[in-house]
């Protein structure tokens, strides 16, 4: 009774969770250009996205923002929880304190001022200028994700590395490493998420002639969404689930072996 | 294509002639005419877009986003005259604006741009009511049937601020160009009672939201008549008796434009009158370029009087004015007014 | 080498990205077009409109936050109790959503909830009265519940897997019936979950101007929406910033809050 209960209230919050994404989805096989009428089944919108430049743009964009900033975020986040670990307490409360700015502070306030940044130093605004932003409020989802791993560590075996003739990088490299990589993979996939959901800051901080999938889809939402975006975001969403479900596969079939 | 996908890479031998970025309303283009531009001229076209012309005015004002042609309303090219952010065309390069776009509407964009010396008109139209005849019975002549509380959650208004005042405006009698206070402050009462009717303030989802059965009335422009009622035959436009706004969509090049010999290719190009037809077709907005007009085939198209209504018939048509800094901040402090009033 | 030498890049990151452009908003909230120290941009807070808008805001992300906890905490025990042997499983389905665009999937909870929209469909096929919420202060609230449910299930969640078992079964070994284990042992030792996860759904839901626009019908104006008008619309940008900075004032109300109660400092895990 109580199991069944539980079931029951999972499966109602996973309705509501995907229910705008299951709409999507089937808004990407109406025929009908308009969201509010159902036009009949169709897969052209998945033909007519790839020759569609525009969106293929937005895409590459956003892809490419998305790996550049949360590869970059990943090393400066992980060097710098390296630092931050053999900070005193004090430097290390001012340090946590300003990283948690950009995450706990509102994203149109980290837009505008970002924005303002970048126009009084005379940047010109683009690709450039949105991937510094996504950078910036990438690196604290790193340094969250791996800080309570360093903390886990246990500072006498890095030592003891060291006794044993290993060079700092190498002791690293051997002790440290595999012991954090959980929460530095963790950290770069939320980092990547967090930059591939991003519409506020980007919206800020970009300039003429470049969009993003987000930025793309705010000026469509409110002239009308190109069918082609649901087809895009559904092969996305499907890719993503695909790959998800391969990754928790893997480690339950190594035992086996 | 998948070798040039990032922005600015590998241009050159693709794009001998260098780049123009284009600033447009969204969806008002056929993308088409932009791929034949960028082959038969070899330039690149960096195209962006914008939703309102207040969103558009900051950006080149800001000057940090370098457009070269831009797409403003007739109102907002006045304020950009006005504020000294133009450049002006050099009327020899543009063989196609001069021949092709019809006389009268260089005559009407007199009213925002004096001697013609900064705009090439691209689109125009009219703002009216949007209604869908299964829910509205009696026949629509008036702007006041928005405030009819029969319709109360059925109806659809603008999202930006001088159109929604035109509304009002215009119901009340008065200039939509007014900048009386008192005139201004009545405006702001009305679209204060009416707010409880209103069932949403948007841009352009009127649109889907109309074709979609969601309300009964909605204020809309011109261009969107046609291709609404090809979704949904029940919808029918009207132009209120009151009068309404004549609007003129212009190319511009702004003075700090880095491409303007390119920015002026690509205007006279999309006067060229195959091309102009195309966009016509595809966004439905009426073209003000009679070459395109000629060689639309569907007569019904035409001589439709969505399409190109004869002005004449109607009274008190008036074309949006800049009415300068002062009164745009009285407009956007009552406007701010109406936003944040609630019933409850 | 020294380590410390190691956080001298991200020092000069937090510096150049993240307390100047602060700095700059201050600035331009401090001054006015003629470059003049003002506090009139704060002090416009003052104005009907803008309070009320303040009001609405916190009003509805207060709401949407309470509901949020309320529907994560019962999820994130069952999800906690559950045998997974994969708990970034749990956490990805989570974070699954948010790789269909967020404007889209606040879109598409238009076209469900419309009057003509895909719940109302259903409900009128079952002959249940429809439901009316669409351009309304619930759609709102309900727009933020989903797009930010996630940032409050998985920080009560990973609280929840850290509680060591054997402190919950010493618990009831003693005597202790589920509600007082529940009171006394597990919603404590939950509590830096909880504290994050109200911090991450209160302050995006605070300052939002989309969910406003696309569910609100743009009838309520939230502080969010001013904001992003003067700095896209009307092109007062000290006005803009002078909203910005009292909108940080309450940002930094939350952290300070969150402070007191989170003292290890670490709760903002996810």
């Amino acid at each position: 009774m109580k199991n069944a209960a539980r079931r029951i209230y999972i499966v109602l919050i996973f309705i509501f969770m995907y229910a705008p994404i299951a709409t999507l989805g089937v808004l990407s096989f109406n025929a009908s250009k308009s969201r509010a009428k159902w036009g009949g089944f169709t897969i052209k919108w998945y033909l007519s996205l790839f020759k569609n430049e525009e969106i293929m743009r937005a895409l590459w964009n956003t892809l490419s923002i998305a790996l550049i900033s949360s590869v970059v975020a990943t090393v400066v986040g992980t060097v710098s929880c390296i630092a931050i670990q053999s900070m005193k307490k004090k430097g290390r409360a001012i340090i946590i304190g300003i990283t948690n700015i950009p995450m706990l502070n509102a994203d149109i306030v980290t837009g505008i001022s970002l924005m303002l940044l970048f126009i009084v130093l005379g940047i010109r605004l683009g690709f450039f200028t949105i991937l510094l932003a996504h950078i910036t409020f990438n690196i604290p989802y790193v340094i969250l994700s791996v800080m309570p791993r360093m903390k886990q560590l246990n500072p006498s075996v890095y030592e003891a590395a060291l006794d044993l003739g290993a060079s700092h990088v190498q002791a690293f490299f051997k002790v440290i490493f595999p012991d954090i990589l959980p929460g530095i993979l963790s950290g770069f996939l939320m980092a990547f998420t967090m930059s591939l959901d991003d519409f506020i800051i980007t919206y800020f901080t970009k300039g003429p002639g470049i969009d993003t999938l987000s930025t793309k889809i705010y000026t469509e939402v409110r002239k009308g969404i190109k069918p082609e975006m649901y087809a895009l975001s559904t092969i996305i969403f499907v890719v993503v689930l695909v790959l998800l479900f391969l990754v928790n596969r893997t480690p339950k079939e190594k035992p086996a072996k | 294509m998948t070798a040039c996908l990032f922005a600015g890479c590998g241009s050159s031998d693709k794009y001998p002639n260098g780049k123009v970025y284009v600033y447009n309303w969204g969806e008002y283009i056929d993308e088409e005419t932009i791929k034949l531009f960028e082959k038969e001229t070899g330039i690149e076209v960096i195209y962006d877009e914008f939703d309102t012309n207040e969103t558009m005015y900051p950006k080149i004002e800001a000057g940090a986003s370098n457009y070269d042609v831009v797409c403003p309303s007739d109102y907002m090219i006045q304020k950009m005259v006005d504020n000294d952010l133009l450049a002006e065309l050099n009327w020899d390069n543009l063989p196609n604006a001069r021949s092709n776009i019809g006389a009268e509407y260089y005559e009407q964009s007199l009213a925002f741009d004096p001697d013609n010396r900064y705009s090439v008109p691209y689109c125009w139209g009219t703002v009216g009511i949007l209604y869908n005849t299964t829910m509205v019975d009696e026949p629509v002549t008036s702007w006041s049937i928005l405030w009819d509380e029969k319709y109360k959650d059925n109806i659809l208004m603008q999202d930006s601020v001088r159109d929604l005042f035109m509304v009002a405006l215009k119901e009340l009698g008065y200039s939509m160009n007014s900048t009386n206070e008192a005139e201004l402050q009545e405006a702001k009462n009305l679209l204060i009672t009416q707010k409880p009717l209103v069932q949403a303030y948007v841009i352009d989802q009127v649109r889907d939201k109309m074709i979609g059965d969601e309300a009964a009335l909605g204020v809309i422009y011109s261009g969107e008549a046609i291709y609404t009622q090809r979704e949904n035959p029940n919808l029918a436009y009207v132009i209120p008796e009151e009068g309404t706004n004549v609007w003129i969509d212009s190319w511009v090049i702004p003075k700090n434009a880095e491409n303007k010999e390119n920015a002026e290719k690509f205007i006279d190009f999309m006067c060229r009158g195959d091309i102009a037809l195309m966009n016509f077709e595809f966004i439905t907005y009426s073209t003000p370029n009679t070459a395109a007009r000629d060689l639309i085939e569907d007569e019904d198209i035409r001589n439709s009087e969505i399409a190109f209504p004869d002005l004449s018939q109607y009274n008190n048509l008036e074309t949006f004015s800049y009415l300068g800094e002062e009164a745009d901040r009285l407009y956007n402090d009552l406007w701010k007014e109406i936003k944040s009033y609630t019933s409850y | 080498m020294n380590k410390k030498m190691l956080s001298l890049p991200y020092l000069f990151w937090c510096a150049a990205f993240i307390i100047i452009p602060l700095c700059m908003v201050v600035y331009y909230g401090l001054t006015d077009k003629t470059g003049a120290f003002t506090l009139a941009n704060i002090a416009a807070i003052a104005t009907a409109e803008h309070s009320k808008a303040l009001w609405f805001s916190l009003l509805l992300s207060l709401a949407g936050t309470i509901i949020c906890l309320l529907l994560a905490y019962p999820l994130a025990m069952i999800l906690s109790g559950m045998k997974v042997s994969q708990h970034s499983f749990i956490v990805l389905i989570f974070i699954l959503p948010m790789w269909m665009n967020f404007l889209l999937r606040t879109m598409a909870w238009e076209t469900l909830l419309e009057k003509n929209g895909i719940i109302n469909t259903v409900l009128r096929f079952l002959h249940l009265p429809s439901l009316n919420i669409i351009n309304t202060p619930s759609a709102i609230i309900l727009g933020m519940v989903y797009n930010f449910l996630p940032f409050m299930v998985l920080p009560i969640y990973n609280a929840l897997t850290k509680i060591d078992p054997n402190v919950v079964n010493a618990a009831k070994d003693l005597g202790a019936g589920s509600i007082q284990t529940f009171l006394r042992i597990i919603f404590p030792l939950s509590l830096p979950g909880v504290i994050s996860g109200i911090t991450m759904v209160f302050v995006p839901a605070l300052t939002t101007f989309v969910i406003s626009t696309l569910l609100g019908g743009s009838k309520i104006l939230l502080i969010g929406n001013v904001i992003e008008q003067e700095f896209t619309q009307t092109g007062n940008w000290h006005l803009g910033s002078g909203l910005s900075i009292v909108l940080m004032i309450f940002i930094l109300l939350n952290m300070v809050l969150s402070a007191i109660f989170d003292k290890e400092g670490e709760g903002a895990t996810l």
